[in-house]
């Protein structure tokens, strides 16, 4: 095994030991912090794929902001934060769905590569050619992005208004 | 380009063994006495006080998170934008413009609704105080 490998199966371990603490936590605020393991992980195994700038979004975004928006979420509701034990009794048909989920994504993942042990060689693509190719050939999804985070935007304004009149 | 890597990894492997090493030895060398007052969380010395059972947070906190993630992902695609900046030339130019006016839309939107005022907004104040009346009325 080479380096990479070895460092995805130590990633691998980690995130989803943390994915599946991050299911069976009884404390909310405690798997809001397992997710940020396994988020982190996520960008532990796209810089191995050599997608550097893909890794650093992963950490900055996820780990970074959406972790955030999930623990000012929590503090919203009115889910037990602290020693109350959180639990629901879904937990027969949750573990169904991730099975299903999982069996479907490595049926999918090995079937793309005709069932045999994929050679990949990570191509080492750098943040100006990746700009480079965002910018000239998908300049159109690109302009779409702006108008998801304008109407992210101001979906957020309304529903907190609605929010402050109720 | 993964080897340059390589430091990172070594600092991150050194400072868990070093956080797990102290609280392993600590824990074989330290008496253990704990009473109520030393398991609390520790405020300053101030008693920690919880918030009553049903109130929340405003929802403003989880407004300020959206507006966070929102310019977040804003500014993420200024980066790769940058480092091209010259070999894109001015059809990127006018592509980032386009981008950020349509996202400076949404934050001239924002700030007239007053989502950017940690108190109440001062537009349309009056409407708002009497709905608050009639709330603390009824």
């Amino acid at each position: 095994m080479s380096a990479q490998e070895y460092a995805f199966v130590v990633l691998a371990l980690v995130g989803t030991v943390a994915a599946f603490r991050l299911v069976t936590a009884r404390n909310v605020v405690h798997a809001a912090l397992y997710l940020v393991v396994t988020l982190a992980m996520v960008g532990g195994v796209y810089l191995i794929l050599a997608a550097e700038f893909v890794a650093w979004v992963q950490i900055l975004i996820y780990v970074g902001a959406i972790v955030i928006l999930f623990l000012f979420g929590l503090m919203l509701t009115k889910a037990p934060i602290g020693r109350e034990a959180l639990d629901n009794q879904q937990r027969g048909i949750a573990l169904l769905v991730g099975l299903g989920v999982l069996a479907g994504l490595v049926f999918l993942i090995q079937n793309a590569f005709h069932w045999s042990d994929p050679k990949i060689q990570p191509i080492h693509v750098t943040t100006g050619a990746l700009g480079e190719s965002l910018f000239r050939q998908y300049v159109l999804p690109f302009e779409a992005v702006s108008f998801l985070l304008l109407a992210a935007l101001i979906g957020a304004i309304v529903l907190s208004r609605k929010d402050e009149r109720s | 380009m993964l080897s340059e890597y390589l430091p990172i990894v070594v600092l991150a492997a050194l400072a868990l063994a070093f956080a797990v090493a102290s609280l392993v030895v600590s824990s074989l060398l330290r008496p253990h006495r704990p009473t109520p007052a030393k398991l609390a969380p520790y405020e300053c010395g101030i008693e920690p006080q919880r918030l009553p059972k049903g109130e929340r947070f405003p929802v403003k906190f989880y407004v300020l998170a959206m507006l966070f993630i929102v310019f977040d992902v804003e500014t993420i695609f200024l980066f790769p934008w940058a480092v091209g900046f010259r070999r894109l030339g001015l059809f990127g130019l006018v592509e980032m413009v386009v981008f950020i006016g349509l996202v400076f839309v949404a934050y001239l939107y924002v700030w007239r609704e007053g989502g950017l005022d940690w108190n109440e907004p001062v537009r349309r104040s009056g409407e708002r105080e009497q709905v608050g009346e009639a709330l603390r009325a009824g």
